[in-house]
């Protein structure tokens, strides 16, 4: 939602996608009252996979740049005790998200322009005990992107992935988060509208988070395996 | 986490929750033993502060409506006041009333009613509210307005969010022709020729003065007086005229860091008074000014509480009644000057005619000034609280961190009533903050 805040401050119309779209019609009224552009609702399940196409034939409009911020969290623990917890973990943050881009990336590559915009997560550069089942889908995304990116580098369209660290929203809201390490929505949102201008391909938000993922991916497996992080 | 108001004095424990929705704020207030709601933490002192919960505002802060014809926005509390600006100001529209800062939110400015450069003319905040929704004891929203449960609306406005959660309100804005303000200085050698010159100029839309409350004697009181007039599109320079909306985006300073104590001392202090008061002495002629350094000029230094220090200052802020203005200002000055702890920003006002249960300003003349935190300050500060009382004067509470809950009886008469209603409708267990507590509201 801070993204659609900040590319709507910069004039550009707004389609906003989810489940239930109507219970966004407030947050409609309250963009285009903010910054006077259109806004448009579309009912969207991302993991209704076989729903992509019509979605996107739906929209009306080809956006140009598309932002897929669909995540799940999840419980680790759960996870590992439940398969049906663990299948879900994967394609909330992996099947689905690739699926729409997938789509939206063919029909963009017949258009000849536009950005796609994956959020990631710094979870995925490597698997950890307390959170390997999202942060392995995650990596999956991570890759899906860096390969639609080499696909599509030479038509005109391009791919940005974004690795935040945590970020203060639902999803992290009630985790007990080191407030140093913690960005507001805003900053990601403002990260994001930069990184398009910029034709970025990845990027970390905080800019801390490269520092800590470089370190953390260059532990010998050997330490690793041991350590608790 | 530790909370503090703007003035970072005092600094609290407390449990923060931040309600995403109606449903969210209900569950909270419901199982928690006392709460206040909190906008954007910019009253001075420990108003929006509650060691149980305390209800952050900034995630409900979406805007609902707009009247093209009537100039009504529907939003919820929230929503700043620089995000109101920044929304409509580009179709025409600013706030009827506003504060020295846009940094606040709606909740906050109808909570304290505020008063802004106008209030001798328009009035308080309460001015421009058509209705407040408010979130009561028993997790129940109700509407209050000029006629629907008057009571709540009267107690709300200024009520320092001990009345209920103000979940949103309808405001009017008023209709500009562009961004710039037509701005002229007068600059009056003393407290009378300040007085004076508010009185002649009675009619002008807006009116502040800066006061340097570091001169004595026969200067005493000498100010800088600053009228203000929204700018029309005839007055504007065709260069201007053609956009008369648009502003240069200006650079930001931020104060990174807090300064040592020994920065601000009598000597720089002074100093800066001295060279400020002749260099405005010198630009008396009428100038255009964009909206945001008129109505806002501290607003372009972020964090600029962070230049007294660590422990952080209060702010003075008291009203005279009219026919005690003078000798009351003259009694704080000459004690302020007597004491040598000049305050960096004092502003002195003229307050309009106002009638209302527990707001702030009343007819008279209104001082604000900053003091850092320490011992000679806090010894100063109560000797210029007994000023207040002999003269009949009253404080702000959206600036206030210290007074007693005597003090505060001794100069609002209001106060038991406030509290008599708040017993009355429930609201005094549920609703409390620190300096409700400090003050038995």
């Amino acid at each position: 939602m801070a993204v659609a805040h900040k590319l709507a401050s910069m004039g550009h119309p707004i389609q906003l996608a989810a489940r239930g779209a109507n219970s966004l019609l407030a947050d409609k009224t309250n963009i285009e009252l903010r910054y006077n552009v259109t806004v448009t609702l579309h009912e969207f399940d991302a993991l209704a996979l076989d729903t992509h196409d019509a979605f996107v034939a739906g929209l009306g409009e080809l956006p140009q740049i598309a932002v897929c911020a669909v995540g799940l969290l999840g419980d680790q623990y759960q996870a590992e005790q439940d398969v049906q917890v663990a299948s879900l973990i994967v394609r909330s943050n992996f099947e689905g998200p690739a699926s729409i881009l997938g789509v939206l990336a063919n029909h963009f590559e017949k258009r000849g322009s536009g950005i796609l915009v994956g959020i990631s997560s710094v979870a995925g550069e490597r698997g950890r005990a307390t959170n390997y089942v999202y942060g392995s889908a995650k990596a999956g995304f991570t890759a899906f992107l860096s390969g639609l990116r080499n696909r599509l580098a030479r038509k005109g369209i391009h791919v940005l992935t974004v690795l935040p660290g945590f970020v203060a929203t639902r999803m992290t809201e009630g985790l007990d988060l080191p407030a140093t390490l913690t960005t507001q929505p805003s900053r990601v949102a403002e990260a994001i509208a930069h990184a398009c201008k910029r034709k970025k391909n990845v990027i970390y938000v905080g800019r801390v988070w490269w520092l800590i993922t470089f370190v953390i991916r260059r532990i010998p497996e050997a330490l690793f395996k041991r350590l608790r992080i | 986490m530790k909370l503090s108001g703007w003035g970072r004095y005092p600094l609290i424990e407390a449990s923060t929750y931040a309600p995403r929705s109606e449903d969210d704020l209900r569950d909270i207030l419901l199982s928690k033993k006392s709460v206040i709601a909190r906008g954007n933490g910019r009253a001075y002192g420990d108003s929006a502060i509650n060691a149980d919960a305390t209800l952050e505002t900034r995630c409900l802060n979406r805007m609902i409506s707009f009247d093209q014809t009537s100039g009504q926005l529907v939003a919820e509390a929230g929503v700043l006041l620089g995000d109101i600006v920044a929304a409509f100001l580009p179709r025409g529209w600013f706030p009827m009333v506003t504060p020295g800062t846009k940094f606040v939110t709606l909740g906050g400015a109808i909570a304290a009613d505020v008063h802004g450069k106008n209030h001798h003319k328009e009035g308080s905040f309460r001015t421009c509210v058509d209705w407040i929704d408010i979130m009561g004891s028993d997790g129940e929203v109700h509407r209050c307005s000029w006629d629907e449960d008057r009571d709540l609306f009267d107690y709300t406005l200024g009520g320092m969010g001990l009345t209920g959660v103000i979940l949103r309100a309808a405001i009017r804005l008023r209709s500009v022709e562009s961004g710039w303000m037509r701005q002229r200085t007068i600059a009056a050698p003393n407290l009378s020729a300040a007085l004076e010159a508010f009185e002649v100029e009675k009619n002008a839309t807006y009116s502040v003065a800066w006061i340097d409350c570091c001169a004595s004697n026969r200067n005493l009181g000498r100010s800088l007086v600053i009228l203000g007039e929204h700018a029309k599109l005839s007055e504007l320079p065709s260069s201007k005229a053609k956009e008369p909306f648009h502003k240069k985006t200006k650079w930001k300073i931020s104060i990174p860091f807090d300064f040592p104590s020994i920065f601000l001392n009598r000597f720089s202090v002074r100093a800066f008074n001295n060279i400020y008061y002749q260099s405005g002495a010198k630009k008396i002629d009428v100038r255009l000014v964009d909206w945001d350094s008129y109505f806002y000029p501290l607003d372009s230094v972020l964090n600029w509480n962070r230049i007294y220090g660590r422990k952080g200052f209060s702010q003075f802020q008291c009203v005279f009644p009219l026919e005690q203005s003078e000798a009351g200002l003259t009694a704080i000055l000459e004690e302020v000057a007597s004491a040598g702890c000049g305050s960096f920003l004092a502003v002195l006002k003229r307050f309009g005619p106002q009638d209302s249960s527990f707001s702030f300003p009343m007819e008279g003349y209104t001082l604000a000034l900053d003091f850092p935190i320490n011992d000679k300050t806090l010894r100063l500060a109560e000797k210029l609280d007994q000023i207040v009382i002999d003269f009949k004067g009253r404080f702000y509470l959206a600036k206030d961190s210290r007074i007693s809950a005597q003090t505060l009886r001794a100069t609002d008469v209001r106060a038991d009533k406030f509290c008599s209603v708040r017993n009355a409708r429930g609201l005094s267990t549920r609703f409390a903050s620190a300096q409700a507590d400090r003050l038995v509201l």
